[in-house]
């Protein structure tokens, strides 16, 4: 049962048959599953995997991704967790993660251009009760993202015909 | 000039090597005829290898070959397999499993020994065989049997001369993979007849049903069988040429005197990269074997579904459909296959009289392009 995930996770536009034939299992129990972990919320939604920066100039979107660490004191009962939901809710907020070393949450902006960024951090984010001190890193390029190698793959260097 | 040595000069080229000229000519050919992986060697086996080459690890090894990866291969064998060697006396690195069926070959036989080899069978057998000397005496296996080795009809063919017995199990071509009985029943054929036994394990970790027996952990067959393997298949470590030689002391002893003065060692760097594959990369191999397993069962239902019948591979990433139902033989059916719809397989004849009437399609193929032969299959079929 993990496979399906897993699968599905590699590739979300696998059909529910190609799954069934590749473990060896009866459709109708693949696309059950996949349905109780669609209503359950364990398959959140499916994605395509873009990369922005190989897109030709007319469609291209300008986007800027920045890596920002935030420390926030933390409240009795409720530790990190309403300051981390409160920043999740905006938008441009693509990931909020607790973490450890020097800032307590890292979270991923993306915004129109460099000042977008910079307006959301020092009016909404800086701004938020309990926020006390920022660090913003954009991103200059991106090589690998969620398991994804962004550069050209590998050619086949094998012989169309071996024993 | 003087003839050339005449063994060598008899020998046919193989018959794969006209279907990649027609294949290397064309475009849009969807390749099914290609018995490498197609994934590159996990990126973390490829680091160790550049980082041996940066540390200036350029020089031979031991005839041998490095003691660590010896020791490694032993230790999986006996963790894996139950199968016993003792790293430095009955283990040796060889380059590929090629190297290593020529080293047992031309240890095991005298000028006229017989060898027999149940076909289809991968290319080489025969030729290595004569090669050292040996006559090579094929024995058909049947698709109705699944390809089993039936161990009556190789006591059949013994003879005084017969010296050995060479089989590949998951095989190339057929992904037959020998079942525990019959393999059992030959080890105790070839105790009775004083036989030695070459099995060639390339494919051991590429099973589907079940774990692979090896040869050498069956008690009947250990004192007389030289076991191969490798990284080129489950590793995905094919241009690296390393493999190994797992046999009894004696026949260890000899192959490793054979290697020291023809190879001398596999190529350091290889060796290292090795280490790596069986220190680290267990869980790439797994993965890489999982995936096998998906595409086979897409692609066997695929050519069930053309209407073809195609026996189930259980090992290997070879599918050995029948094409009898086409009314063509092995080599039109393969040739106009190529021609009409460009996807390449191989006419399963050149793998011996028994594979007449089948095609090898290998599915160490992208999923997408397994589905797109599959269709050109289909509309071929449907235009005869």
């Amino acid at each position: 049962m993990r496979e399906i995930l897993e699968l599905l996770e590699r590739d979300s536009a696998l059909s529910h048959d190609t799954i069934a034939t590749m473990l060896g299992l009866p459709v109708e129990e693949v696309s059950a599953r996949i349905a109780e972990w669609e209503a359950a919320g364990v398959i959140r939604r499916y994605k395509a995997v873009v990369n922005w920066e190989a897109v030709d100039d007319t469609i291209a979107r300008e986007k800027v991704v920045a890596f920002i660490d935030v420390a926030v004191a933390p409240a009795r009962g409720v530790g990190f967790d309403d300051v981390a939901l409160r920043i999740s809710r905006f938008d441009e907020v693509r990931s909020v993660h607790l973490v450890s070393g020097g800032h307590d949450l890292r979270c991923t902006v993306v915004g129109r251009d460099i000042r977008a960024v910079s307006d959301f951090v020092s009016q909404r984010l800086s701004t938020i009760d309990r926020v006390q001190s920022t660090a913003t890193h954009f991103v200059l390029k991106t090589f690998k993202r969620d398991g994804d190698v962004f550069a050209e793959p590998e050619p086949d260097h094998r012989l169309r015909v071996t024993p | 000039m003087k003839p050339l040595n005449e063994v060598i000069s008899a020998c046919p080229p193989s018959g794969i090597r006209r279907f990649f000229d027609i294949a290397a000519e064309m475009d849009d050919v969807i390749s099914l005829g290609v018995g490498e992986p197609d994934f590159v060697t996990p990126w973390r086996i490829r680091e160790a290898g550049i980082y041996a080459l940066e540390h200036g690890y350029t020089t031979y090894t031991s005839n041998a070959g490095l003691p660590a990866l010896r020791m490694l291969i032993c230790s999986q064998l006996q963790e894996r397999y139950a199968a016993e060697y003792a790293w430095d006396s009955e283990c040796l690195i060889t380059t590929g499993v090629s190297e290593g069926l020529d080293l047992a070959l031309r240890v095991l036989l005298n000028p006229g020994d017989e060898v027999i080899v149940p076909e289809p069978c991968y290319v080489a057998y025969e030729p290595c065989v004569a090669f050292a000397g040996g006559v090579a005496v094929t024995v058909p296996t049947r698709w109705e049997d699944g390809f089993a080795i039936d161990v009556d009809t190789v006591a059949a063919a013994i003879t005084p001369r017969t010296k050995a017995i060479l089989i590949g199990s998951p095989a190339n071509p057929t992904g037959a993979v020998q079942p525990r009985a019959a393999l059992q029943a030959l080890a105790e054929l070839a105790a009775r007849h004083d036989l030695y036994l070459i099995s060639d394990e390339i494919y051991d970790r590429l099973t589907y049903n079940g774990v692979h027996t090896c040869l050498g952990a069956i008690p009947a067959a250990r004192e007389r069988t030289v076991v191969l393997g490798g990284f080129s298949k489950a590793q995905a470590m094919t241009g690296w040429r390393v493999g190994w030689i797992c046999a009894p002391q004696p026949i260890a002893e000899l192959c490793v005197r054979v290697h020291q003065y023809t190879m001398l060692c596999a190529p350091h760097v290889s060796q290292l990269a090795a280490v790596e594959a069986l220190t680290s990369a267990n869980t790439d191999v797994e993965e890489m074997v999982a995936d096998y397993d998906r595409r086979r069962r897409v692609f066997v239902k695929g050519l069930r579904e053309t209407g073809l019948e195609c026996p189930e591979p259980e090992g290997a990433f070879y599918a050995f459909p029948s094409i009898r139902s086409s009314g063509l033989d092995s080599e039109t059916f393969a040739e106009r296959l190529l021609k009409e719809q460009g996807v390449a397989v191989v006419p399963g004849n050149v793998f011996g009289p028994s594979g007449e009437g089948h095609v090898r399609c290998s599915y160490a193929t992208a999923l997408p392009l397994l589905e797109q032969a599959v269709d050109r299959i289909g509309d071929f079929l449907r235009s005869l």
